[in-house]
């Protein structure tokens, strides 16, 4: 079941809070939804799932492409987790999970046996069987969070939307979480859509990643595609540390500073992810950025390093394995030069 | 550091300040002793003096003749008359504006919509307008001499100085408590598990009675004591409309107005008392009812 939305514009007053957006989500695919807060992306989520609706006279929602639009949010066959999970609280996890089959018309509605049974079933799938009889505000923020998931899949949708699923949760039950997602995602193979603002999650998980900022869609691809090449300054931020060259301070470097000097845009800007800043000894007549080390973080895998660019004093981070830090036995106020394996230049009107 | 500062604090008096319990809370939020006294004392006195001793002398001029005395002023039709009439306005005005006190509610807490401030100011205006006008407005709409009285009339419709009037004040006056009850409660729920139960294929009544009832039971029949208590108590809206006619437009109050103004102290405070007997059921069902929804 792949989800289209197509030309989707909506304004809250004087805010715009989607400009014409376009979205693919493919069958069977885990699409995220990353953006910064105020891009949009929870009231796409909420447009799709029928919560919300687009500007009138804009914007169209299709589910395998069959025009959904005016159909009402509970005959979307769409299954839905909040941010904060609105479980119902004064019902038990049993009860929260069975009610989208309890409240089917008779005619649909599964006898009680047949509830139990699936409810069970989904309990076992969420891990959560020994909690049947709790209630909410006796689970903790994780077990929340799968009770919410259980409750979404009991109605059997045909798309999962999920948002911001890990938001309020701690760093590690974040983690472990997502990784149990993407495994109940390869099980069950439902079309879902997750919005998160978290970058390292998006990438980790999703199948595909669609970008927005401030309104619009940047980019979507898969998470390589965006990591690696990110269509916009914006996407290039977003994903992770970046350093940012002027394009007339390397001209003074020399050829050998970077891999690809045609691709430069003349009076740019270019962007360099720290693990693609080379670092090299100094040498007179050698191609490079001379920069100075100010400060090297050994905590971690990776060594990083602070350096600044000896003309224009402009700080840059690079990211080089331990071994190398050691074969380089680097040390602060060194003097060293910078080479750029892959670079992006952008035009200067088009940064943030 | 703080305390090579401060030479005078010797270090055997930092630890005995830690060691005791008592001075464990830092003084700034400590009261004297003195002072919680005198303003338990005032407090006690007050209530003693504006609530307790009031009540209790309802009870003892009721039974000042004896308990024959107090429950033959039961007897007489019209007292019966008035009491009736209370528990049947009660029981009109009560699931009117409990379901009137819901729908507003509702539609405050759970929609966004222009006129929405102008909506809650009408709520509370019945609190902030005397119960008297608020009897002369109705007065003023359905008398014989109102804008509608020729139309009722021509009818055969009589509202004021009958019942309808009664019913229709208590109402007036009483609509408040249900919505005031609610507003908040439903505000800080707010509407994820509606929306919720709605993305899950409930129905809209589905929803109302599964989800949104349950949350606000509590403070739904908090509201109903309340409102309950004050449309059987209500004097001044009830006394412009109704015309005093005996054992037909009186509610209690009334009843117990007229009595005492005969000199049957004996039983205006007979019948003054179960209103003060309601007043004490209203309040212990109303603690019951706070220590249920703060377990919820």
């Amino acid at each position: 079941m792949s989800v289209e939305a197509t030309d989707i514009r909506k304004t809250f007053g004087a805010a715009n809070v989607l400009d014409g957006v376009n979205l693919n989500a493919k069958s069977g695919r885990l699409t995220a939804l990353l953006g910064p807060s105020g891009s949009g992306k929870t009231t796409l989520l909420r447009i799709i799932a029928g919560l919300d609706h687009a500007d009138a006279g804009s914007g169209r929602i299709s589910f395998h492409g069959h025009d959904v639009t005016g159909v009402p949010a509970g005959l979307r066959k769409v299954g839905f987790v909040f941010q904060n999970y609105a479980l119902f609280r004064h019902m038990t996890v049993f009860e929260n999970i069975a009610f989208g089959l309890k409240v089917r018309r008779r005619r649909e509605r599964p006898a009680r046996g047949e509830i139990a049974e699936r409810v069970n079933k989904l309990l076992k799938l969420v891990q959560l069987d020994e909690f049947s009889n709790r209630y909410p505000t006796q689970l903790s923020g994780g077990q929340r969070q799968r009770v919410a998931l259980a409750r979404a899949l009991a109605v059997e949708p045909e798309v999962l939307l999920l948002d911001e699923p890990f938001g309020a949760l701690d760093a590690k039950v974040r983690k472990e979480l997502r990784r149990w997602l993407r495994r109940l995602h390869d099980e069950v193979h439902l079309t879902t859509i997750f919005v998160t603002h978290d970058q390292e999650e998006a990438l980790e998980i999703a199948d595909e990643v669609v970008i927005m900022n401030q309104a619009r869609i940047e980019q979507a691809g898969t998470p390589q595609e965006v990591y690696d090449r990110p269509a916009t300054p914006f996407v290039y931020q977003f994903l992770g540390n970046v350093n940012v060259f002027r394009e007339q301070s390397l001209a003074l470097a020399g050829n050998g500073t970077y891999f690809h000097p045609g691709s430069l845009v003349a009076g740019g800007l270019v962007y360099v992810r720290p693990h693609d800043v080379e670092i090299v000894p100094h040498e007179p007549g050698v191609d490079g950025i001379p920069a100075i080390v100010r400060h090297v973080h050994t905590a971690g895998p990776l060594a990083r390093l602070t350096l600044e660019q000896v003309q224009t004093h402009e700080p840059v981070d690079a990211e080089i394995s331990r071994m190398e830090l050691d074969q380089l036995g680097l040390q602060p106020n060194d003097l060293v030069l910078l080479r750029l394996r892959q670079t992006r230049s952008f035009k200067h009107d088009y940064a943030l | 550091m703080e305390q090579l500062e401060k030479p005078h604090l010797t270090m055997g008096a930092v630890i005995s300040r830690l060691a005791s319990p008592a001075r464990a809370a830092p003084r700034a939020t400590a009261d004297p002793a003195w002072l919680r006294c005198l303003l338990l004392a005032v407090a006690v006195i007050f209530l003693s003096v504006f609530l307790l001793v009031p009540l209790a002398a309802v009870f003892t001029e009721a039974l000042r003749r004896g308990v024959g005395a107090y429950f033959s002023a039961f007897a007489s039709d019209e007292t019966r008359a008035a009491i009736k009439l209370t528990f049947l306005t009660a029981a009109i005005a009560v699931p009117l504006n409990l379901v009137f006190g819901v729908a507003a509610s509702w539609a405050i807490a759970k929609f966004q919509f222009r006129g929405k401030s102008l909506l809650m100011t009408l709520i509370d205006l019945p609190f902030a307008v005397s119960p008297v006008i608020s009897g002369l407005v109705y007065v003023l709409l359905f008398g014989a001499q109102g804008w509608l009285g020729p139309w009722l009339e021509a009818h055969d419709i009589t509202i004021i100085f009958a019942v309808p009037g009664i019913v229709l004040a208590t109402i007036f006056v009483t609509f408040p408590f249900v919505a005031r009850e609610l507003i908040p409660i439903m505000q800080a729920q707010g509407t994820d598990e509606e929306m919720a139960a709605i993305t899950l294929g409930a129905s809209g009544w589905q929803t109302f009675r599964r989800v949104t009832l349950p949350n606000i039971k509590w403070g739904l029949f908090y509201g109903v004591i309340l409102c309950n208590a004050r449309a059987m108590g209500e004097f001044g809206a009830v006394s412009v409309v109704s015309g005093h006619i005996r054992g037909e437009t009186n509610t209690i109050p009334l009843q117990v107005e007229i009595l005492y103004n005969e000199y049957n102290f004996v039983a205006a405070f007979a019948v003054a008392s179960l209103l003060a007997l309601l007043a004490m059921a209203t309040i212990v069902l109303k603690a019951i009812v706070e220590r249920k929804a703060h377990e919820a």
